[in-house]
C-alpha cells in the first residue's frame, strides 16, 4: 500500500490548518453560507437532514489496519457508534458536528486518512478493482496508476471549480468491476502490440439522472501521457461544460452535445500543447509509486489446503460462506475473501464501531494489515491463506461480518436514502430490509443465485440502479414515495442500463414484485443460467406479464417517465 | 477605492472596469481616459484602444483566450473576469495564457475573487488579484496574504511550480 513521505503529510496537514481556518472564519461571520459551502463541501462535508454528514476518502477503496481503527475510534467520539461505506470507496459519519470536523480531520491527518476533495465539484477519489493485485484474471496493477491520479487530482488549482463534479476508475483486469463507462474518465490499462502499457480512454459516461455510457475518446495513450491528457479533457470540460444548469452541468452532456468526435478533436488540439510538457510522467516516479504495491511476503504454500477443503465437508455454514464469500486468488493456498455488509436488519453498507476493530484485527491477523472496500460495499481481506479462512469464519460470524450472500440477492447495493439524505426523495434503507426479509431462505436464496439488485433513493442514482440486474428507484409522486423497478442493467465488460418494467410501485408492494420478478425466471431459466442472462435472452415482457398481468403498462401512467 | 494584491503586497488600484449593457455597441462605447479594463468586444470593435497603453482587454469566461494571442507580446496587462467565484473557467483561462501563449506581463483576476481561491488564482498564473471593493477590511486582506502559501509544495506543474512535486524533488522511495 501507499505510504505517505514527508510532501504528501505536509499537504494533508496543511489541507487541516487551512479548513481550520475556514470553519473559524465561518464561525464568526465573515464568511457566508455561500461562500463556505464549496470549501465545506471539498473537505467532505454535508449538512442532511438531521446533523451535517462527513465522507471521507479511501483512495481506490484500499486501506490499513491502523486507519480502520481510526474509524472506530471516529465512530465512537465523535458519531452514534457507527460508520458506512458508500459506493464509491468512501467512508461516511452522519452525526459528526460541525464545530468538531477540523479536529476530526486533524485526527484523521495522524493516520494519512482524509476527506479531501469528496465532495463539490472537483476530481473526486479515483476508485478501481477491489481484487487489484490479486485478482487471477489482472493485467496491470491499477493501484500505481490510481495513486498517480490521487496525487494529480489533489489541489489541482485549475480544476477546483469545475461545472459539477468529476469521477475516475481505472480498470487493469479482463472483467471490469470499477464500472469505468459510468465514470466521467473511465481508464483501461492495456499494453500495445509493442507490449508498452497504456490507457484506452472512456469520457462522459455516469449514472445520475441522464445515465449515459461512456464512450472511447482514445484507444491508446502511451502511460507517459496519462495525466496530460486527462488535464485536457478536463481543460475541455472546464471551458466549454455547462454551468447554466446543474442537471446538464455534467461532462456527459457536453461530451453528447458535441458528439465524441468534436470532443476529441478539442482534447487533442489541447493536448498538442501540453503534451511531453513538465506533466509527463516519468519512469523513476511510476516506479516509486508502484514499489508501493508490491506482492506481500507471500508463503510457499500447497494449491489446495487439505484442512481448508475438510472443513468445508464438515461444516455446511463455513461450505455456504465459502461458496459466496471466498474468492480465487493468484498465489497457491491463498485466497481473498468478502466480509459482507449486508446482514439482513441492518442499512447496507453500515459498520459499527466494533465491527470496524474486528475488521482491522482480522486484517493484521490474516491478511497482512490490508483492507479494500468494494463499490459493493462491502469490505475485502485480499491475502488470506486457506488454512486460516475457517478461523477467520468463526471471527467474521461472531461479529456479523459473514452474513453467506456476496452476489446475491440480499447483497444489495443501496444509498442511504431519505432517512438520511435530503436530496432523496424516498427511503431506500426500509425496502433493502423488506425485500431481505422476504429472501430469507439461505437455501432459496442460493437457488437463486448470481443476482444483483440495486437500490437508489433518487435519480441521482448512488445506489447505481440503472446497472443493477434490478433496479429500484425512489420517486416522488405527488408528496408520496413510489418504486420504480428496472431490469437488465449490468456492469462489468458488458455494462449496459436496465429498462424500466413499468409504472411505479407503493413501498409495500415492491417485496411482492421482487418475487413475481424471481418466480418468472425460475419458470423461464435454462440449466446453470443467471437471472441477467435469462433477461437478455427472452426480454423485458415475460417479466412484465408476470408483475403486472393483463394490465398492460403501456395504458397506466408511469411516474417520473 | 479598489485593492490590488500583487507581488503579495497589498496596494491601492486605479485601474476600473468596463461593464458593457446588451443595448450598447462595442464599437461606439466611449472609453475615458486613463486606466480601463474593457470587455474583449470592445477591445476588439476599437484597434485605436491597443495604442492608447491605458486601457487593458478583459476575458470573460466564454472567451477565447487565442483571440489575444497575437497582441500578447506587447500587452502589460489582461484581466480575467470571474462572474461567481464558482465559476471556474477562468483557471483555465489564466493556464492557457501563460503555459500555451507565453503571456508574461500582469495578469488580473476581477470580479468574484475571494480569498479563499487566492492559492489556487496564483497557482495559474495571476499574479494581480483584485477582491471586490469593500468585500475585505484591511485587517482581513492582510491575513489573506497567507493564504498564498497555503500549501508549500503542491504535487501538480503550474505557473508558480514549473515542475510538478516528482521533478522538484527527489522523492523517498516505498
Amino acid at each position: 500500500m501507499y505510504r505517505y513521505d514527508d510532501y504528501d503529510q505536509q499537504l494533508v496537514d496543511e489541507r487541516v490548518a487551512q479548513f481550520t481556518d475556514q470553519t473559524r472564519r465561518y464561525f464568526a461571520g465573515e464568511l457566508t453560507e455561500e461562500e463556505f459551502l464549496p470549501l465545506r463541501l471539498q473537505n467532505g462535508i454535508y449538512i442532511q437532514r438531521h446533523a451535517p454528514m462527513l465522507r471521507l476518502a479511501i483512495p481506490y477503496g484500499n486501506l490499513r489496519a491502523d486507519q480502520v481503527r481510526m474509524y472506530g475510534h471516529i465512530a465512537r467520539t465523535y458519531d452514534r457508534g457507527y460508520g458506512h461505506f458508500t459506493t464509491r470507496h468512501n467512508m461516511q459519519f452522519n452525526w459528526c458536528e460541525l464545530e468538531k470536523m477540523p479536529e476530526i480531520l486533524a485526527k484523521l491527518a495522524t493516520v494519512q486518512l482524509h476527506a479531501i476533495q469528496t465532495s463539490g465539484n472537483c476530481i473526486r477519489n479515483t476508485s478501481t478493482d477491489p481484487f487489484a493485485g490479486v485478482a487471477e484474471d489482472e493485467r496491470i496493477d491499477p493501484r500505481p496508476w490510481c495513486e498517480l491520479i490521487r496525487q494529480w487530482s489533489t489541489f489541482h488549482p485549475e480544476f477546483a471549480y469545475l461545472p459539477r463534479k468529476f469521477k475516475i476508475a481505472v480498470n487493469g483486469a479482463e472483467e471490469d468491476r470499477a464500472v469505468i463507462r459510468c465514470h466521467d474518465i473511465g481508464l483501461e490499462l492495456v499494453k500495445n502490440e509493442a507490449g508498452e502499457t497504456g490507457f484506452r480512454i472512456f469520457v462522459g459516461g455516469g449514472l445520475g439522472r441522464t445515465p449515459i455510457i461512456g464512450e472511447e475518446i482514445a484507444s491508446f495513450v502511451p502511460w507517459q501521457h496519462l495525466l496530460t491528457y486527462c488535464e485536457s479533457i478536463l481543460r475541455v470540460y472546464n471551458r466549454f461544460g455547462r454551468r447554466d444548469n446543474k442537471f446538464k452541468a455534467r461532462i456527459k452532456i457536453i461530451v453528447k452535445s458535441l458528439g465524441i468526435d468534436e470532443f476529441r478533436r478539442r482534447v487533442e488540439a489541447d493536448w498538442a500543447h501540453f503534451k511531453d510538457g513538465p506533466s509527463t510522467l516519468t519512469a523513476d516516479e511510476v516506479a516509486r509509486v508502484a514499489a508501493c504495491f508490491v506482492d506481500p511476503d507471500y508463503q510457499a504454500l500447497p494449491k489446495t489446503d487439505a484442512g481448508y477443503v475438510q472443513a468445508q465437508t464438515d461444516s455446511k455454514p463455513f461450505a455456504a460462506w465459502v461458496k459466496r464469500n471466498v474468492r480465487g486468488h493468484k498465489k497457491p493456498g491463498y485466497a481473498s475473501v468478502v466480509l459482507s455488509l449486508k446482514k439482513t436488519g441492518v442499512p447496507p453498507g453500515d459498520v459499527t464501531d466494533a465491527q470496524l476493530d474486528l475488521i482491522a484485527d482480522l486484517a493484521d491477523r490474516y491478511s497482512f494489515g490490508e483492507v479494500r472496500i468494494t463499490h459493493e460495499q462491502n469490505v475485502v481481506l485480499a491475502d488470506v491463506e486457506q488454512s486460516a479462512l475457517f478461523a477467520l469464519w468463526e471471527q467474521a460470524r461472531a461479529g456479523g461480518l459473514a452474513t453467506p450472500n456476496i452476489g446475491l440477492l440480499t447483497d444489495m447495493i443501496c444509498c442511504p436514502g431519505g432517512d438520511f439524505c435530503s436530496l432523496a426523495n424516498a427511503k431506500s434503507i426500509p425496502i433493502a430490509e423488506a425485500v431481505q426479509r422476504r429472501f430469507d431462505d439461505l437455501d432459496y436464496l442460493h437457488d437463486i443465485g448470481d443476482l444483483e439488485l440495486n437500490i437508489s433513493g433518487c435519480m441521482n442514482a448512488c445506489g447505481h440502479h440503472h446497472v443493477g440486474h434490478i433496479g429500484i428507484l425512489g420517486v416522488d409522486k405527488n408528496g408520496e414515495e413510489w418504486y420504480q423497478i428496472t431490469i437488465g442493467g449490468r456492469q462489468g465488460n458488458l455494462t449496459n442500463l436496465g429498462k424500466v418494467i413499468g409504472p411505479s410501485f407503493a413501498a409495500a408492494d415492491v417485496p411482492d414484485v421482487i418475487e413475481k420478478l424471481i418466480d418468472a425466471y425460475i419458470a423461464h431459466r435454462h440449466e446453470g443460467e443467471r437471472f441477467i442472462d435469462t433477461v437478455h435472452r427472452i426480454g423485458a415482457d415475460p417479466f412484465k406479464q408476470a408483475v403486472y398481468g393483463d394490465k398492460t403498462p403501456a395504458q397506466r401512467k408511469v411516474a417520473n417517465g | 477605492m479598489a485593492k490590488l494584491i500583487k507581488n503579495q503586497q497589498i496596494l491601492d488600484d486605479t485601474w476600473q472596469v468596463l461593464t458593457l449593457d446588451d443595448a450598447t455597441d462595442a464599437a461606439a462605447v466611449t472609453v475615458p481616459a486613463a486606466q480601463w479594463i474593457v470587455p474583449l468586444a470592445v477591445w476588439q470593435a476599437q484597434p485605436v484602444l491597443a495604442a492608447r497603453g491605458d486601457v487593458a482587454p478583459l476575458l470573460d469566461g466564454a472567451d477565447d483566450p487565442a483571440e489575444l494571442a497575437d497582441q500578447l507580446g506587447t500587452l502589460s496587462l489582461v484581466a480575467v473576469n470571474f462572474p461567481r467565484f464558482a465559476d471556474g473557467r477562468g483557471y483555465s483561462i489564466a493556464t492557457l495564457l501563460r503555459s500555451r501563449y507565453g503571456y508574461t506581463g500582469e495578469l488580473r483576476a476581477v470580479g468574484d475573487v475571494l480569498r479563499d481561491q487566492f492559492n489556487y488564482f496564483t497557482r495559474c498564473g495571476f499574479d494581480a488579484l483584485q477582491p471586490p471593493v469593500d468585500k475585505y477590511t484591511d485587517a482581513q486582506l492582510g491575513a489573506a496574504l497567507a493564504s498564498l502559501k497555503d500549501f508549500t509544495d503542491p504535487y501538480q506543474a503550474s505557473a508558480t511550480f514549473r515542475d510538478p512535486l516528482f521533478r522538484r524533488h527527489a522523492r523517498r522511495a516505498a
